[in-house]
């Protein structure tokens, strides 16, 4: 009898090929489940936040005898995006990629259905919110498994001193460090006093109206609480509807109180309006707010991160969550999925949320209430909302509930932001309602 | 002796041997094989590629079934569409002519300079062309800020309202166009200036002892002896204007509400961002045959003009 001794490297060379053989087969700890895996993450804003997932991989990746490979991809310059558009036409790139916002749906045909990954999870950290299903499920299956590295709500985050000084509001009190919130008065009338009143006071709201992801997801928050659906889940072009007049004649009066310049806005100058010490309130997450403790700490002192106003059909906040997902033409899904349960414990979903100083998000109703957005300073407790742990707010994305293949291209051609302008610009409310309804048509072509 | 010859095998072999090395002593036969290199990587980088788009173009949303010219024909019926055609227009004719003009004027500056100090100018204007686009208009965007703008600040000194440069659309078309210009007139410059000094001297000065004044040694002269740089100049630059991504990108990202869109951000818009790959090779394509056929007018005049030279 010979006995040989294998290295690890040698091994997991070996069994590599093996793997691919089984690529159906439920990942077992076995000789078969060792193998490669290629990773794709979306490379994270905050510093260090990398950090976490490279450790729980390797944690991972020790356990399970896998070799895993890292790519942080930057969604800067569409990197992310374009990688992924390569990736599906190639047929050939990595196991599991991280997918933003609206590519589930986008690459349905291409992905592995996840609902023996995501039910379990399920099971174990309580549902999910209504935008995470409709932008990850369709037809019943799941597309994808929600990620929390890169999911963020969109809602306001506010200077306390000013909106105490210029609308005698006090934030703090509506929303109560570690208490539920108390906003009943913050509603969509008095927003639009305290939007007026900050402009007057030379400290206006900040709110864009370019065509970028952080100006939509406003214009959508605010489109959904007046019921304003541009195109119902049916696929029939609702947009010329009272819901949709409400929404734009509230929106002409709202841009009368933001700066100028707010069309030509993007993802950057809110933060950047916020961080100058100029702006009062802002819709994001809490990335500007890091950047002033690390820029401007006296601002950071005042900024409290909250649940958006209230309107007519009720409270809603933007959540975009990111994904991570498994192509089809993956060569170890068993593996790819065994890794993306791994990371979706609400042990590692912890880790991921204080390495990136309470940023990410996990979907997951049960993980909302981690100790670090309590502890987060200064101020403390200034996102303690931020996470909607009391389901103040209900989350939502720009387009719902249209058909993904329509939404998408609503929310990339900012179609809501462009109604505003438009409108806002002199343009007739009929006109602006004309063009819209042309464009969606072209969008409902297959 | 002939037909002897002819079915002896050795015979054979070594005229077709004399014939290979005939043929690969020919001039043409060289420079093709010395050319093999790029032509292959044009075949692999440009041909492949255009004709992949082609093929994209065909097909439905989807990608599953070919719809000939369905993307074009609903191309047609969008607003949007034609305004992206009147900005790309808009944008690559104007641009063009500026930087012609701006390039002429300052090649014959530059021209004037005793050659001691030449070189240092040319190198100097040359900065802002060899500066990698999406970095020098970066650093406009940053001139531009909504907030922080550079200029804007340089403005209120003397009084001058704040600028919405890239918020309104009349100022952002501006904007794109002006950097757009900067970027591009060093090339015409250098252009223009190879063109200049390759005039002959003695023309001028028969055209003073003829009395000409400036402007008709400029007319009669200059324009004529460039005619043909200018024209290639501006027809390359015409067709890499309107396939300009970058500084539209960057800047504006085709807002205000599309007014800045051209072919390229329009097409990355529609195709990568919305989804619909097929038609935002349509839209990419849009141009292809309008360029082939000036750049076809404009080649044949000037191989029509070099003959008649």
């Amino acid at each position: 009898m010979v006995s040989t001794k294998v290295s690890r490297r040698r091994f997991v060379a070996g069994t590599a090929v093996a793997s691919t053989a089984v690529v159906a087969a439920p990942f077992v700890r076995s000789a078969y489940a060792a193998g490669k895996l290629s990773v794709g993450f979306w490379d994270h804003w905050v510093p260090g936040a990398n950090k976490a997932t490279q450790e729980l991989v390797k944690e991972w990746a020790d356990k399970e005898k896998v070799e895993v490979t890292i790519d942080y991809i930057t969604s800067q310059g569409n990197k992310l995006l374009l990688t992924t558009a390569a990736e599906s036409q190639a047929k050939s790139g990595h196991d599991i990629l991280a997918f933003s916002t609206w590519l589930p749906s986008r690459y349905a045909d291409q992905l592995v259905p996840m609902n023996d990954v995501v039910e379990p999870l399920i099971k174990a950290n309580g549902a999910v919110n209504g935008t995470v299903e409709y932008l990850g499920k369709v037809d019943g299956k799941w597309l994808a498994v929600p990620a929390t590295v890169g999911s963020q709500i969109k809602g306001p985050c506010s200077r306390i001193d000013l909106l105490k000084k210029h609308a005698g509001i006090d934030i703090q009190a509506m929303y109560p460090a570690g208490a539920a919130p108390q906003a009943d008065a913050w509603n969509l009338d008095n927003f639009l006093k305290a939007a007026e009143a900050c402009q007057k006071g030379g400290n206006p709201f900040g709110i864009g109206l370019g065509t970028t992801s952080d100006n939509v997801d406003a214009a959508g928050a605010f489109f959904h609480a007046f019921g304003a659906m541009l195109v119902d889940a049916k696929g029939n072009i609702t947009v010329k509807s009272d819901p949709v007049r409400q929404a734009l004649d509230y929106y002409k009066r709202l841009m009368a109180f933001l700066p100028p310049d707010a069309p030509s806005w993007d993802d950057a100058s809110n933060n950047k309006f916020l961080v100058s010490g100029q702006g009062s309130l802002i819709m994001n997450p809490p990335s500007a707010w890091a950047v002033a403790k690390r820029d401007a700490p006296q601002v950071a002192e005042q900024l409290w991160t909250h649940g958006f106003p209230a309107g007519p059909k009720g409270r809603f906040g933007p959540f975009l969550p990111f994904f991570w997902g498994v192509w089809n033409f993956s060569k170890n899904q068993a593996a790819a999925k065994s890794l993306i349960t791994f990371l979706s414990q609400a042990a590692s979903a912890e880790k991921m949320v204080i390495a990136s100083g309470g940023y990410d998000l996990p979907s997951f109703a049960n993980l909302t209430t981690f100790k670090v957005w309590a502890e987060e300073a200064p101020p403390k407790g200034t996102l303690y909302h931020y996470p909607n742990p009391h389901n103040h707010q209900t989350l939502s994305i720009a387009a719902a509930p249209a058909p993904h293949k329509i939404a998408e291209q609503i929310y990339t051609q900012a179609i809501q932001t462009q109604m505003v302008v438009r409108y806002a610009k002199g343009e007739a409310m009929d006109k602006t309602l004309d063009w819209a309804a042309k464009e969606l048509e072209g969008f409902t072509r297959n | 002796m002939a037909d002897i010859a002819a079915r002896n095998p050795a015979v054979i072999a070594g005229g077709q041997r004399s014939g290979l090395h005939k043929l690969m002593q020919r001039k043409s036969t060289i420079a093709f094989l010395m050319a093999l290199p790029l032509i292959l990587l044009i075949a692999i980088l440009v041909a492949y590629p255009a004709g992949y788009a082609v093929y994209l173009a065909t097909l439905n949303k989807g990608m599953t079934r070919f719809v000939g010219f369905g993307n074009f024909e609903f191309l047609f019926g969008r607003d949007t569409f034609w305004l992206v055609v009147y900005q790309s227009c808009l944008f690559a004719i104007t641009a063009v002519i500026f930087k012609a003009i701006i390039g002429f004027v300052v090649a014959h500056f530059v021209h004037n300079i005793p050659s001691k100090g030449q070189r240092k100018w040319r190198g100097m204007l040359l900065v802002p062309w060899v500066i990698p686009p999406a970095m020098s208009t970066l650093a406009w965007l940053w001139l531009f800020d909504p907030s922080y703008s550079a200029l804007n600040w340089i403005l209120a000194h003397f009084g001058i309202g704040n600028i919405p440069w890239t918020g309104e659309a009349g100022w952002a078309r501006f904007s794109v166009i002006l950097v757009n210009v900067w970027i591009g007139s060093p090339f015409f410059m250098i252009m223009y200036l190879a063109a200049l000094k390759s005039v002959p001297e003695q023309l001028y000065e028969a055209a003073s002892i003829d009395g000409a004044t400036w402007w008709q040694r400029i007319w009669y002269v200059t324009l004529p002896m460039m005619r043909n740089i200018i024209a290639i100049t501006a027809l390359f630059s015409l067709i890499v204007t309107f396939a300009n991504f970058d500084i539209v990108r960057v800047l504006t990202a085709g807002g205000p509400l599309n007014s800045t869109h051209i072919f390229g951000t329009w097409a990355f818009r529609v195709g990568i961002e919305g989804g619909d790959i097929p038609l935002g090779a349509a839209v990419s394509l849009f141009m292809v045959p309008i360029l082939a056929v000036a750049a076809t007018f404009i080649l044949r005049d000037i191989t029509k003009r070099g003959s008649e030279v």
